[in-house]
């Protein structure tokens, strides 16, 4: 029982040193976090108070691709229909879309990162192989060729398909991961007091990986969304369900951009771009989490007319005097 | 030579991966591809039936094994069907005449990003806090941009609006293919918008990371060593800090190349390029199903080609490599 006194002790260090790590999430972060919230809240509440049916066509003339107006906040489409609320009603589908994809391929990653890890030797290298040939393997085109296929272009296969191409980049880092953690002091302690094998996988691998998965989940929404939306622009989905990518297709279906209809294409490309540089900012902040380098420090100091932050490298004299002094 | 030993392995397996599931997609997809070739294609002879029913494993002549040897002789052949839109041409042939446009742009639009982006990422890593370093959240935008509509913009911005170049096509109407200098002229032209295009949205990528491990890696002994015996910056950024920082971007690469490939295939959609991208795209929404198989084993076979030579430029640029101790 003393040998497991190590990781009992390192794990009460872990968790309270955890406030403080928050408390130092950059502005980056910060700012990742907060529209990375926002969209989650538009895609909740937004089918709700969307104020038209955003398949409601009106052949009235007032309504045809008219620019925004009190009647309609982000204008019409070339059939009447109201943009805001396609954009309310297809926030949802987008985002539903890229969290279960994130969700599935994340846990496909871990399972497969950390057995790859742990359990090493030819498991490690068949596992190993397997990821790096689906990495190989050009997702879009892999993409395309099976929905391609599919005679029903559904949400369901989309995710499916999609978290079947998703999964190995996040294995990858997490398998590295494992196999630097497989052979440290409290893992190796862990095993000689007899615990289980799932015991150490769950209890001490998994949660020092925390905030790798967490990296690896935000990277697999961005590729979700951002393919997602590819595909329906291509026309490659499902037509009766609104998504963002939808409407960018019948936007460009219908020569927005020639009618110079910006009300029609802008607001949805600007979701897309904003939710993915939400996601990508979010990723900064749980690298900096794992990279002190990387974190802006708050303490500068002046030297030799020059700012230096602790985190740059050590300032080294340079002068001429000095440089002379040596040569002699 | 380990080292070699491995890859060459990886590529074998990942070349008969790609085959392997090419082959598979049809045979395991919902609905019969034949079937439905033939309700859209009545022109199509019985002898083009027979054949594609032999291509695609949906007459049942002979067993899966069977099958799969006869496929596999055809592809070492080169022989890769007929293709359904443009029958009788040989899907092979549809493909050596597209495959070079799409080769030329993405290659010498890749290239550049690549260099642009790394030799940025040095600058704003070195100066830390400097003016590049603080736009660089900003160019977070451009990742999470999808790529179509930044590329619709851009077109609408350049091409529609200002008129300083060609809104689509690979080059001129009424001109021939050839090597002659009103072609080449013109094909040069119509590409400046697209390669644009490419290099703006992937060269972030690129610059991050390259940012990310110079600032880790100046931070090392060797690196102070280097900047305390006086070396002039330059040489302590080119010859110390970038050439060890570059080898994750080198290695990252060879990875981001399928990324590479999606962009490249939505490039061709918006421009309307003469490439493999719209050629697969034209097949997908007219099902043709032989052109798409094709298309799909010829464009991962050239990212496994362009993955090895990646790899070559690893080990030129790795001591460690070439004594097989490490590998990227």
């Amino acid at each position: 029982m003393t040998l497991a006194l190590p990781t009992r002790t390192r794990r009460a260090r872990l968790s309270t040193a955890a406030p403080s790590r928050t408390h130092r999430l950059s502005t980056k972060a910060r700012v990742g976090a907060l529209i990375c919230t926002l969209f989650v809240i538009a895609a909740i509440v937004g089918p709700m108070v969307a104020p038209y049916n955003p398949s409601f066509q009106s052949f009235a003339p007032v309504d045809i691709l008219h620019a925004p107006s009190a009647a309609h906040l982000l204008g019409t489409t070339a059939r009447g229909e109201d943009v805001l609320s396609q954009i309310l009603v297809g926030l949802r589908a987008t985002l539903v879309l890229g969290v279960l994809t994130g969700a599935i391929a994340t846990v496909l990653a871990v399972v497969v990162g950390i057995s790859a890890g742990f359990l090493g030797g030819v498991w490690d290298e068949l596992l190993s192989l397997l990821s790096n040939v689906f990495l190989v393997l050009p997702a879009l085109p892999l993409l395309v060729v099976l929905i391609g296929y599919l005679p029903q272009r559904g949400q369901t296969s989309t995710i499916l398909v999609l978290s079947f191409l998703g999964w190995p980049w996040g294995a990858r880092v997490i398998r590295a991961q494992t196999l630097t953690l497989r052979s440290r002091d409290f893992v190796a302690a862990s095993r000689e007091t007899g615990e289980r094998t799932w015991r150490i996988i769950f209890f001490e691998i998994l949660p020092n990986e925390v905030s790798l998965i967490a990296a690896s989940f935000v990277g697999t929404v961005l590729y979700a969304i951002g393919t997602s939306v590819a595909l329906a622009f291509i026309g490659l989905t499902n037509f009766s369900q609104w998504s963002l990518g939808l409407i960018l297709y019948w936007a460009q279906n219908g020569n927005a951009l020639q009618l110079n209809a910006w009300w029609w294409f802008a607001p949805a490309g600007l979701c897309v771009a904003l939710l993915g540089t939400g996601l990508v900012l979010l990723n900064f902040g749980i690298d900096e989490i794992g990279n002190p380098r990387l974190r802006e420090a708050t303490g500068r100091v002046r030297i030799d007319g020059r700012a230096w932050r602790p985190s740059d490298p050590t300032p080294v004299v340079r002068s001429a005097a000095t440089a002379r002094a040596v040569e002699r | 030579m380990a080292f070699f030993v491995r890859r060459l392995v990886f590529y074998v397996v990942a070349g008969w991966a790609a085959l392997t599931v090419n082959f598979f997609i049809p045979r395991l997809m919902p609905g019969n591809p034949v079937e439905t070739m033939m309700a859209k294609f009545p022109q199509l002879q019985p002898q083009a039936q027979r054949a594609l029913e032999a291509e695609f494993g949906a007459g049942h002549d002979g067993s899966l094994v069977h099958q799969y040897g006869q496929y596999v002789v055809n592809v070492l052949h080169g022989n890769l069907g007929t293709s359904v839109i443009e029958y009788p041409a040989k899907v092979s042939s549809i493909i050596a005449s597209t495959l070079p446009w799409t080769l030329t742009l993405v290659g010498v639009a890749t290239v550049i990003s690549f260099v642009l982006g790394t030799g940025l990422g040095i600058l704003a890593a070195w100066r830390r806090g400097g003016w590049l370093d603080r736009v660089l959240p900003a160019l977070t935008f451009l990742q999470g941009i999808p790529y179509f509509f930044l590329a619709l913009l851009v077109v609408d911005a350049f091409a529609i609006h200002l008129n300083w170049f060609p809104i689509q096509q690979g080059y001129s109407q009424g001109l021939v293919p050839g090597w002659h200098w009103a072609f080449i002229q013109s094909a040069l032209y119509h590409s400046v918008l697209p390669a644009f295009t490419i290099v703006v949205t992937s060269m972030a990528g690129w610059m991050l990371q390259m940012r990310n491990v110079m600032i880790t890696t100046i931070g090392e002994d060797y690196v102070l060593a280097a900047q305390a015996k006086g070396l002039s910056s330059r040489r302590v950024v080119g010859a110390y800090a970038a050439r060890n920082a570059i080898l994750p971007n080198l290695s990252g690469f060879a990875l981001s190349l399928g990324f590479v490939i999606s962009g490249a295939l939505l490039m061709e959609i918006v421009f309307s390029y003469p490439g493999i991208g719209l050629t697969l795209y034209n097949a997908v929404t007219s099902d043709d199903y032989p052109l798409m198989q094709g298309i799909f084993l010829i464009i991962a076979l050239a990212v496994l080609l362009a993955n090895l030579a990646a790899d070559a430029a690893y080990v030129i640029a790795d001591p460690r490599a070439r004594a097989g101790r490490a590998e990227p």
